[in-house]
């Protein structure tokens, strides 16, 4: 039996009807059409569903719709403004942080929660606020880059929101 | 300050900012109305008989579209290699391995095609497995292929020089053993497709493959239709690694699917089917025993390789060959004996992965090369710069080394890593390690043999000249090819990267062999660049009429027409020009000539302006039997520091920073070219500190996810020094070679010399778990106090 739940995706909010068994994941990609989240393994251990809900990091893979009900949910849809990119999409894109980009989506998403809270990591906690996220492409190094330049972007007052 | 105006820079890929927004199209992406969900049956046993095969509760069940089995869609055989084709879409009355596929079901969701799959009912015959080589090759052990006896897939007996005569001039002779462990690729996109099958009878199958041209062939083969009516596109692709490179099962049935319902059929592989299809790298074992003089020239080298192949040959055969020829560089060796058995068990097949069959191999030699160096009291970079070749030289195998910047990726890692300093200094628990290695710059011969051009590429001009289209059948999975193409493309033609758009992954639009064996920088770039001075050429002839100037006088630079001698009147050409675009706002005015007016007049004289390019590979050297695998026409190369801190109490490793340095030719794109060598140098911790792909008694996975089969966090991975080193490839386009294996190569025995350097102890198996070292070390000291 389909439940009604309401939620607030990327400053949008929906009323839906989803079956209770329903991930969160799939309910982005599948009902609202955002495939930008991406399924890997869907056992909660890749992070490539990784999306922003109430603030924090999770994997939209282990999440039901209906536990998400009341929430306000960030995906990497959301990120882009009026502006253009967020300046950590920029710095994934300038600093070649990006090959395949299975990842990306939530190595950006994962990078945004970090700096959102700590502009300025070291280059230990940006490895640890990424360690969720596999990346079987790039070793990291330039994702590590990235983060750690868009960090000083957020410094100078161009980044967040 | 580089002679070029796009190419040897590093401009932003061209995919990125779609893949950083969620844009970017993944196979998973893609859906069509009136699809229906596919699901395969796949064998709970490691070796049995299939007495019956009853689908009709499946049939039956609401929703469920159709079912098929061998019955429906035949036994054709299929696989890599056309010499070991060994595989059948459905197995008939035998299953091979836990994962073999048995039926497939196309559904209206996916939980009913799941549910049906579940309904059909197999009666088998269980029959004794074998599950490694030591049991595969005993006296009276099952056989998995009637047609292979002894459950060899390939033997491999090469000798190049006389290893027994150089051995007797040695001074010391050196045996070890080492072996690996069976890898997954553990690309983080599992693959999917979509087969639509249409109303004119053809076929388009949407699939994350690495090579589009080699599916196509084998759907047209196994689903009998004509090549001409099968497309293969493959949209943004998370990853191949070289599991991706042939056609799958779950391909196969798609198409049989769509073809017998009508309608688009997506099949997903989930992670644990990842484990099951496999593909990946073998678990190699390797018995080596080389020879040197007393001042470290190496003089012979004896080899003798098992492969721990699974139950169907994929690449097998090639990767048979490859763990031996691999060896015939970067040294100067005369003398190379090589016995390779690749060997069939009830086990999913294993494949190629990055380093094709090479990683494992130059892990154990290279680590025997630093126990030589050690003996004869010689530091580990100097017995190898003893022996390294110079551009030009070709090994005792034949392989060309027309390009080879080993001296100075050796140099500028030694320099880079602070060996000197730290070498023989550093606090006990503590080591550096250094390794060589090098790769092909794509495989000389095509899987089948033919004399097909390895790639075409198309360039057209929009009919304002104000865009290059680049046309070509390559497959961007990850590594940047399409941004390099486009690279290529706008230097040749002379145009900046903005006016050019590329086009690719689609069998629609030419030949091209895809991404394996890291050809497509060489190959494929070859082809665009040809395609664009074809282009350029055709702009400028019709500019030579018009203008009264001969072609050789007039060139496109940074999209104007340069004239060498002196700058004819224009004018009537640019009135054209404007007159062609009244109204727009745009137009050129007191500026030289632009290649967009050039382009429009061009049009104007001819029509469309379409270039074409081609590429195969000219003669390579080779004439004995297995020369196919390892010529190529160039080769990369790369030489790597390693230092590492074990902590004695634990066992436990860390990797403290990794210097690398990759002779590449000449860098088309620089971040991309590191952005290879950092993921192939973390592909390669991975397998040296914590990848194994584990079997139970009953052969079954029992690590087949990504918690369980560990691969490098970001917490594992040290920061990485990536130095590119730039030769010039005679044979590459502008003097580019490949990038997106040989890296790996050096990777693995580095670490291991690392760990020798820190622990006193040789490690001859991975992975380097904490258990392994901490026992290690502990008998090392216990044989110590004995002695
Ligand atoms: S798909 Fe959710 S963690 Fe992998
Ligand atoms: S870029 Fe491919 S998995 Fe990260």
């Amino acid at each position: 039996m389909k439940r009604i739940i309401h939620i607030r995706v990327n400053e949008q909010e929906y009323e839906l009807a989803v079956e209770p068994n329903l991930t969160l994941a799939d309910l982005l990609r599948d009902e609202l059409g955002l495939t930008g989240t991406k399924k890997g393994c869907e056992m909660g251990d890749c992070g490539s569903c990784t999306v922003i809900l109430d603030g924090r990091n999770v994997n939209s893979c282990l999440i039901l719709a209906i536990q998400a009900n009341g929430s306000s949910v960030q995906t990497i849809e959301g990120l882009e403004t009026e502006a253009g990119l967020h300046p950590l999409q920029q710095a994934f894109v300038e600093k070649g942080a990006i090959q395949c980009g299975f990842c990306s989506s939530g190595m950006i998403l994962s990078g945004k929660t970090l700096l959102d809270s700590n502009p300025n990591p070291g280059e230990q906690e940006i490895r640890e606020a990424i360690s969720g996220n596999l990346c079987r492409c790039t070793g990291y190094q330039k994702i590590v880059e990235a983060v750690a330049d868009a960090g000083s972007d957020y410094q100078k007052g161009q980044g967040g929101e | 300050m580089s002679e070029y105006d796009v190419i040897n820079s590093r401009l932003s890929r061209l995919d990125t900012p779609d893949k950083a927004t969620g844009r970017a199209l993944f196979i998973d992406d893609i859906s069509f109305s009136n699809m229906l969900y596919g699901a395969i049956l796949q064998s709970p046993l490691p070796h049995a008989g299939i007495i019956n095969i009853d689908t009709s509760a499946a049939e039956k069940l609401p929703g469920v579209k159709a079912v098929i089995t061998a019955k429906d869609v035949g036994t054709v055989k299929y696989g890599v290699s056309p010499a070991r084709y060994d595989e059948t879409l459905f197995c008939q009355d035998k299953v091979r391995y836990v994962g073999d596929e048995i039926a497939a079901v196309a559904a209206v969701d996916q939980a009913t095609a799941q549910e049906a799959v579940s309904l059909i009912k197999v009666d088998y015959e269980e029959l004794p497995a074998v599950l490694s080589v030591e049991e595969a090759l005993a006296e009276g052990a099952p056989q998995l292929h009637a047609e292979y006896p002894g459950n060899y897939t390939a033997q491999v007996h090469q000798e190049f020089g006389d290893v027994k005569a150089g051995f007797e001039i040695c001074d010391l002779i050196k045996s070890s053993t080492f072996v690996n462990k069976r890898q997954d690729a553990a690309f983080i996109e599992p693959p999917g497709c979509v087969a639509v099958f249409d109303l004119h009878g053809a076929l388009t199958l949407y699939s994350s493959t690495q090579v589009p041209h080699y599916v196509q062939r084998t759907v047209a083969m196994v689903t009998g239709l004509p090549v001409g009516k099968v497309r293969v596109l493959k949209p943004y692709v998370g990853g191949g690694f070289g599991i991706k490179a042939s056609a799958n099962a779950n391909e196969l049935a798609a198409c049989f699917l769509s073809m017998k319902t009508g309608r688009p059929v997506k099949m997903n592989l989930s992670r644990e089917q990842v484990f099951k299809l496999c593909r990946a790298r073998h678990q190699f074992l390797h018995k080596m025993t080389t020879g040197v003089k007393k001042d470290g020239t190496l003089v012979s080298l004896e080899h003798e390789c098992y492969l721990d192949g699974g139950a169907y040959s994929s690449f097998g055969i090639a990767t048979v060959y490859y763990a031996g020829s691999l060896l015939g560089g970067p040294y100067k060796l005369q003398n190379m004996k090589y016995d390779g058995y690749r060997v069939y068990n009830n086990k999913p097949p294993c494949g190629a992965q990055r380093g094709h069959g090479g990683v494992a191999a130059r892990a154990a030699w290279e680590q025997q090369l630093d126990m030589i160096a050690e003996e004869l009291g010689m530091d580990p970079f100097d017995l190898r710069l003893k022996n390294m070749m110079q551009a030009g030289d070709v090994t005792c195998n034949d392989l060309n080394m027309s390009s080879l910047g080993m001296e100075e990726c050796l140099q500028t890692v030694q320099d880079g890593s602070e060996w000197k300093k730290k070498k023989g200094r550093l606090p006990k628990g503590k080591g550096i390690g250094m390794a060589c290695g090098f790769f092909v710059s794509g495989a000389g011969y095509p899987i089948y043999r033919s004399d097909t051009y390895h790639c075409t590429a198309i360039v057209k001009l929009a009919e304002d000249g104000g865009l290059a289209q680049v046309y070509t059948a390559s497959a961007e999975i990850g590594q940047g090819s399409d941004t390099a193409f486009g690279m290529i493309a706008a230097e040749a033609l002379g145009v900046p990267l903005s006016d050019v758009r590329v086009m690719s992954g689609d069998t629609d639009m030419g030949v091209d062999l895809g991404a394996y064996s890291s050809r497509q920088t060489l190959m494929t770039g070859h082809a665009v660049k040809e395609a664009a001075e074809d282009v350029k050429h055709q702009v400028l002839e019709v500019l030579s009429k018009e203008l009264s100037v001969p072609v050789q006088d007039m060139s496109i630079k940074k999209g104007r027409v340069v004239f060498h001698r002196q700058e004819p009147d224009f004018s009537e050409l640019r009135t054209r020009y404007i007159k062609e675009h009244r109204g727009w706002t745009d137009n050129p005015k007191d500026e030289p000539l632009t290649f967009r007016e050039a382009s429009r007049i061009a049009y104007l004289a001819r029509g469309s302006i379409v270039g074409t390019g081609k590429y195969k590979p000219h003669e390579l050297g080779g004439k004995y039997k297995g020369a196919a695998v390892g010529t190529s026409p160039a080769y990369g190369c790369s030489a790597q520091v390693v230092e590492v801190e074990v902590d004695l109490e634990t066992g436990q490793i860390r990797i403290e920073k990794m210097t690398d340095a990759h002779d590449c030719g000449l860098a088309i794109n620089k971040t991309s070219v590191e952005g290879q060598m950092e993921g192939s140098l973390s592909m390669g911790l991975g397998e040296a500190m914590f990848e194994e792909v584990k079997f139970d008694a009953r052969g079954r996975v029992i690590n087949a996810d990504l918690a369980e089969y560990k691969i490098p966090t970001a917490v594992d991975m040290p920061p990485i020094e990536t130095i590119v080193v730039e030769s010039n490839e005679p044979n590459g386009p502008f003097g580019a070679k490949e990038v997106g294996e040989g890296a790996i190569m050096p990777t693995i025995p580095a670490i291991l010399n690392a760990v020798y350097d820190a622990v006193g102890v040789r490690i001859f198996e991975l992975p380097l778990t904490p258990e392994r070292i901490y026992t290690a070390v502990q008998d090392y000291h216990e044989r110590q106090k004995a002695s």
